[in-house]
């Protein structure tokens, strides 16, 4: 069986939000647009997004660093949103587990949306429908674009390659791998919802140094001595100046 | 969580029909047993009537939520695995009951199917039919919001049981109003049994108030971002202004607010009522009962509001500042 899914790269991730910016764009205009803003140059700014990118301080000054946090469905393997539908319009499908929300269907209850501890979904207020990201499926499959573009759009735009994309179900796969060797988790275990998406998180690299490596074994200077440091003997061009 | 009116009204307007019909279905009992005097089918028809008046108002109510209300058809179809499908598919089957056990006590159809025996009559068994029904909406609407299980202060069979016995106080609150002017003779019956059962429900509602006072939250901030550090500061939220993330789930209410309107439906939904009904009795005025059962459905609606502010969303934890 398939599950797509992203596998985010907080050592990497930079908190551009490149990826907030082309999925509105992609999907905006794709199979699950629009997604329409409400007064975006007025005073209370605000629209529809399947993604956001949030950033944590860590720590306390000096000893701190900040966190960028890109963060959208997550594609849960056992979806609480989906079961609450009354309507079927929330699904998840079976042949790559990608959710989605049938938006001919949706009734704007908004009752998925209280069922996700990830607070993933929102609720387009101008089409009154539930939106949410659809991990670009109108991109994955499209066959009228080349093969290295059928990954989603914030996979592509990402200019530090934090995101991964990829079937966490294929051992072999890249996500696959980064899980694995390089710590991916899953955001709030706790609930059983077995997010497909997974975070890889802040790596340090270390290396340590012994104080014997500082010095070379085999210096010349340890076989022929230091060199002569008398400042007063007159050197052999001294001698030879005339 | 946000509270939303027209869950709030669909949740306290339904709870008063389902109490009212099942006060008429029960009293029809009591008669049967000889427990109380006959009180003329008029009554149980004019009961029917107002309980089916609430429940059509809670329904409209409830379309006030629906972003697309024009497609609410289609919300009976996944019933194996949703409680608000299921609800939506009881209440119009409660509804259609309760107009039927009217009609009929209306109309004086009452044949016997089963010799004398009176749980034979007709009314009886729709009105048997009707309980059943109305119990299990009690359980639909409970469920709804007990199912979530992050959402921990709903979360538990005290949800359920609340809105149940809620619903029955200000349905029997309502039954004794209607009593006063139909069937005097009746009167201490219906009181005494919404005194009782305000009793009972103010036990159960304080009982999950000391239970979500107790709640150990399991998400924290750590694991919802997956990092391991006991000071983690939020510094954006992903979005200069507001987004339905920091609109739906938070009151927007101060501490201060939220607890001053605990105190309120504590006060307005369990004593005030009992006593004026007590006073009701002792001075036989028919507008105290009136103001009785008004008084307990403002406090009913403080308490609905209460429940929904009182439920910690865990996404809540991703926007520390609203």
């Amino acid at each position: 069986m398939t599950q797509l899914a992203l596998v985010i790269d907080l050592n990497v991730c930079v908190g551009c939000h490149a990826c907030v910016t082309s999925c509105k764009q992609w999907n905006t205009s794709g199979s699950a647009g629009s997604m329409t803003d409400q007064r975006p140059y007025g005073k209370d700014p605000t629209g529809t997004f399947f993604n956001r990118v949030q950033s944590f301080e860590v720590g306390t000054f000096p000893s701190a660093e900040m966190v960028h946090f890109p963060k959208s469905c997550l594609h849960c393997e056992d979806p609480p949103c989906v079961p609450v539908c009354p309507t079927g319009a929330s699904y998840k499908r079976e042949e790559d587990g990608i959710v989605l929300v049938d938006y001919d269907k949706c009734i704007g209850c908004k009752y998925c949306s209280w069922a996700c501890p990830y607070g993933a979904r929102e609720f387009d207020e101008q089409e009154k429908v539930m939106k949410k990201c659809t991990l670009c499926v109108d991109r994955v499959y499209n066959m009228d674009l080349p093969q290295s573009e059928r990954k989603p759009a914030c996979v592509i735009s990402c200019p530090t390659s934090a995101r991964i994309f990829g079937d966490v179900h294929d051992p072999d796969s890249e996500a696959s791998v980064a899980i694995r060797e390089s710590g991916g988790y899953a955001l709030m275990p706790e609930w059983g919802t077995q997010p497909a998406n997974h975070y890889l998180p802040r790596r340090k690299i270390k290396t340590q140094i012994h104080e014997d490596e500082l010095v070379r074994v085999d210096n010349p200077l340890k076989k022929e001595g230091e060199p002569d440091t008398d400042q007063d003997t007159p050197f052999l061009e001294d001698a030879t100046t005339w | 969580m946000h509270p939303a009116f027209s869950v709030i009204f669909l949740t306290t307007l339904i709870g008063v029909g389902q109490g009212l019909f099942l006060a008429l279905f029960f009293s029809q009992i009591a008669v049967a047993m000889n427990f109380i005097p006959p009180q003329g089918s008029q009554f149980y028809a004019l009961g029917s009537l107002v309980s089916i008046l609430f429940l059509g108002a809670g329904l409209v109510a409830s379309v006030f939520h629906l972003g697309r209300p024009e497609r609410a058809w289609r919300s009976a179809a996944m019933w194996r695995t949703s409680w608000l499908s299921r609800e939506v598919i009881v209440l119009p089957l409660f509804m259609m009951a309760v107009v039927v056990y009217g009609a009929l006590h209306f109309f004086g159809f009452d044949k016997n199917l089963f010799g004398e025996n009176p749980a034979g009559t007709v009314t009886f068994i729709v009105g048997a039919v009707g309980a059943v029904l109305c119990f299990a909406l009690f359980i639909c609407t409970g469920m709804i919001y007990a199912c979530l299980k992050f959402l921990q202060e709903w979360h538990t069979v005290l949800t359920p049981v609340n809105y149940t016995l809620l619903g029955m106080a200000s349905g029997y609150m309502l039954v004794t109003l209607l009593a006063n002017y139909s069937v005097p003779d009746n009167i201490d019956y219906y009181a005494d049994a919404a005194i009782a059962l305000t009793i009972i429900a103010f036990i159960f509602r304080l009982a999950s108030l000391v239970r979500n006072s107790r709640i150990k939250h399991k998400s924290t901030l750590q694991s919802a971002i997956g990092i391991r550090h006991n000071k983690i500061q939020q510094k954006a939220q992903g979005a200069m202004g507001g987004s339905f993330n920091t609109r739906e789930y938070f009151h927007g209410k101060k501490a201060a607010f939220v607890k001053s309107i605990k105190w309120l439906f504590l006060v307005l939904v369990f004593p005030v009522p009992v006593i004026l009904v007590l006073i009701g009795l002792a001075t036989n005025i028919p507008a105290i009962f009136f103001v009785a059962f008004i008084v307990q459905y403002v406090g009913l609606i403080a308490e609905r509001w209460f429940f929904f502010a009182q439920a910690n969303h865990p996404q809540n934890l991703y926007y520390q500042t609203i």
